[in-house]
């Protein structure tokens, strides 16, 4: 069981090769790109369903942070669909892997820190600093608003790798419980079943929760720096 | 078993079966070639299934199936330990 359990998070690889590159392409398979005008029905709900997030999304920036539209957009749907992918029997989410998720926060922290320090610099450093603090107080927060500034990427990082990684484990802890519990006591294995289709449903919905906060820090971080 | 058209040109359903092994061997090795075969089985499969006007959900649920089937292959070798059985 001990081995069992974090098995389905090592990357997976044929014979050394890694495949997991693969399997992180793999999603783009179901987007398909619309060449015509009247568009197949699942280009269709697609488009309709970006045309929505993309008008909740982008609503609050200005015509600046409206370039980094295309990032946020296929930031949301990669990971929303990445997550949603990995509730499927058996398969490897790739949003697990920390070295992903950082690979992901920290460069789009970094541009929009650094996007924001060079066209506004005194508005930028000025966000080091709440509104209305006393005076004596101001070193100490400048220093706290800076920490909390620096942590900001690995917070993306992190909540998205332990959010999911924690759903997928106690899927298998409590789908583990549910068979042994069958030839002990039938009752409380009904109980854990009910249990499990909660958490199941749960998992949908963190799946999508989960790419939506993240997008959205994202461009909350954007719209403090343009 | 000669047959009037050479065999570099026939379709696989026309290929006498004495004639297959030629035929299987003249096939494009190359990875262009090997490309060129997944991109037109992809195209093969989403215009039959995935680009009609009309498209069902059967569509997607094939490929989600396939990908399971894939990932269960893949993590064959630790769900081998899993079966109930006295010896492993």
């Amino acid at each position: 069981m001990n081995e069992n359990l974090f098995a389905s998070f090592i990357t997976p690889t044929i014979v050394g090769i890694p495949i997991v590159i693969l399997i992180i392409a793999i999603p783009s398979i179901l987007f398909p790109s619309p060449t015509r005008l009247i568009t197949s029905r699942l280009t269709s709900l697609q488009q309709w369903l970006i045309q929505l997030v993309l008008k909740q999304l982008m609503m609050m920036h200005s015509i600046k942070g409206r370039t980094w539209s295309l990032m946020l957009i296929s930031l949301i749907l990669f990971i929303g669909s990445t997550n949603l992918l990995g509730l499927l029997p058996h398969s490897f989410t790739p949003t697990t892997q920390l070295s992903m998720n950082l690979g992901m926060a920290i460069p789009l922290w970094a541009a929009a820190v650094i996007t924001g320090f060079r066209h506004k610099t005194k508005m930028s450093l000025a966000h080091l600093l709440p509104q209305g603090t006393p005076v004596p107080l101001i070193p100490m927060l400048v220093i706290i608003e800076t920490i909390s500034l620096f942590i900001q990427p690995m917070a993306l990082a992190v909540r998205l790798t332990a959010n999911i990684t924690a759903g997928h484990l106690l899927m298998h802890l409590i789908g583990g419980a549910t068979l042994v519990l069958t030839s002990i006591s039938p009752a409380t294995a009904s109980i854990t079943f009910i249990i499990l289709i909660l958490l199941t449903i749960l998992e949908f919905a963190v799946a999508l929760i989960q790419a939506y906060v993240f997008t959205l820090l994202v461009s909350l971080y954007l719209h403090d720096n343009t | 078993m000669a047959s009037v058209v050479p065999v570099k040109e026939k379709k696989l359903m026309d290929v006498k079966l004495g004639e297959l092994p030629s035929w299987i061997l003249m096939r494009d090795f190359t990875p262009k070639g090997i490309a060129g075969a997944f991109q037109r089985g992809y195209y093969r499969y989403y215009n039959k299934y995935i680009n009609v006007k009309k498209g069902s959900v059967t569509g997607v649920t094939m490929l989600l199936a396939a990908y399971v089937l894939f990932n269960y292959c893949l993590s064959y070798k630790e769900l081998k330990h899993e079966r109930r059985r006295k010896y492993h």
